[in-house]
């Protein structure tokens, strides 16, 4: 999984020795979801940051070595994810929500 | 001061969002989220290229300050409704900056854009121009702004409160995890400063919690509430989230927010800092 870097966000320019990414999309039935919000809590559940999704459906962050939780919210869904990052790695993540009924 | 009079919510936009006397005004940090859309005749403001001197490090004066609610089209007796991304971190920035020149009537639009969009409520991508007006500022009210010495001399002393994440307060992050540029020299805390982070204050939708549920928050985290306060966090935006809970809806008046904050103080020469998950000693 580290450094599996295949349709995900490029990480040219960006020092990856030194940065622990975590990055992925969020994805509905498949399809990017653009407009979504990704927050990133910590091992105590703490929020650290929050991105909303680019018109690709993708976020990103720069975490620090340990687990932590990622929590999508976007119109109708909510879901909790969790990961573990490192530095020197790029951690690829894609989020699925459910299918929206209405 | 009561909630009613400095927030609003989406409906109350909704209904009076078009009324004459009301601004909408959209405040971020990356305006292309504006561009895309935005709610139906707000008019944008840039934190960083709007609110920021281009060459100093600070805010604009007062003459640039009326210049630029002048070209917006911002009158002194409007209601402005601030709203933005990032939790309305910078839409509280830009409300505190409004009362720091003085402007009467300010108010933030509860959830900020994010609960607008996980509504679903209406963008448009329509350009929005306002007749010009001669904006007035007023001298900037340095009750509400801190400066680096105060936060030196208050250390031990007044109450300091950093409103970061967990790991940024330990200096175990320099930034929140989403701008890992604009970090300061050293990573850590102003020596007795506890921490309450900002996002403690808001719900997962960015809404603010009851004032019930913030008194909570802040009593038990130890603030003391009858020594000045100085709130701060990497470039003032979340601690302005904060102060705007302090004084605003919690009604304290000894309440700054020092601006400056870490990427200041942590690339002071000399200065103490304190790493770690503790307060530490003064």
């Amino acid at each position: 999984m580290c450094g599996a870097t295949q349709g995900g966000l490029s990480v040219q320019g960006i020092d990856v020795t030194k940065e622990a990414v975590i990055q992925g999309r969020v994805l509905r039935s498949g399809e990017p979801v653009s407009g979504a919000y990704v927050r990133l809590l910590d091992s105590g559940g703490e929020f650290t940051a929050e991105v909303p999704t680019s018109a690709t459906g993708h976020f990103r962050f720069f975490a620090g070595d340990g687990s932590w939780t990622l929590r999508t919210l976007a119109p109708g869904a909510q879901t909790d994810r969790q990961v573990f990052a490192s530095r020197g790695n790029v951690l690829e993540v894609d989020v699925l929500l459910d299918a929206v009924a209405a | 001061m009561s909630r009613q009079e400095v927030l609003v919510d989406a409906d109350w936009v909704a209904e009076h969002g078009s009324d004459s006397g009301v601004v909408l005004v959209e405040v971020d940090e990356d305006t292309t989220a504006y561009d895309g859309g935005h709610i139906a005749g707000a008019v944008k403001l840039d934190w960083k290229t709007d609110l920021q001197d281009p060459v100093r490090r600070d805010f604009v004066n007062s003459e640039q300050f009326e210049a630029l609610l002048s070209e917006r089209g911002i009158g002194n007796d409007d209601t402005v409704v601030l709203y933005g991304g990032n939790n309305n971190w910078f839409a509280a920035y830009a409300y505190w900056y409004f009362k720091l020149y003085g402007h009467d009537d300010v108010r933030l639009l509860d959830g900020g854009r994010k609960k607008w969009e996980l509504e679903a409520r209406e963008l448009t991508a329509e350009t929005v121009t306002r007749p010009a007006t001669e904006y007035k500022a007023g001298e900037p009210d340095l009750a509400i702004r801190a400066f680096r010495d105060e936060v030196i001399a208050s250390i031990g002393k007044d109450s300091l409160v950093d409103v970061r994440s967990p790991d940024e307060f330990a200096g175990r992050l320099l930034a929140p995890a989403h701008l890992p540029q604009e970090q300061a020299q050293r990573g850590g805390h102003v020596p007795t400063a506890i921490n309450v982070p900002w996002s403690k204050a808001a719900n997962d939708d960015g809404t603010f919690k009851s004032d019930d549920d913030l008194k909570d928050l802040y009593g038990s985290a130890g603030l003391d509430f009858d020594r000045d306060i100085i709130a701060y966090c990497r470039i003032g935006e979340r601690s302005a989230h904060t102060w705007f809970v302090l004084h605003e809806l919690l009604g304290k008046e000894n309440v700054k927010n020092y601006d400056g904050s870490w990427t200041e103080y942590g690339s002071l020469v000399g200065v103490p800092v304190a790493v770690g998950d503790e307060p530490g000693e003064a």
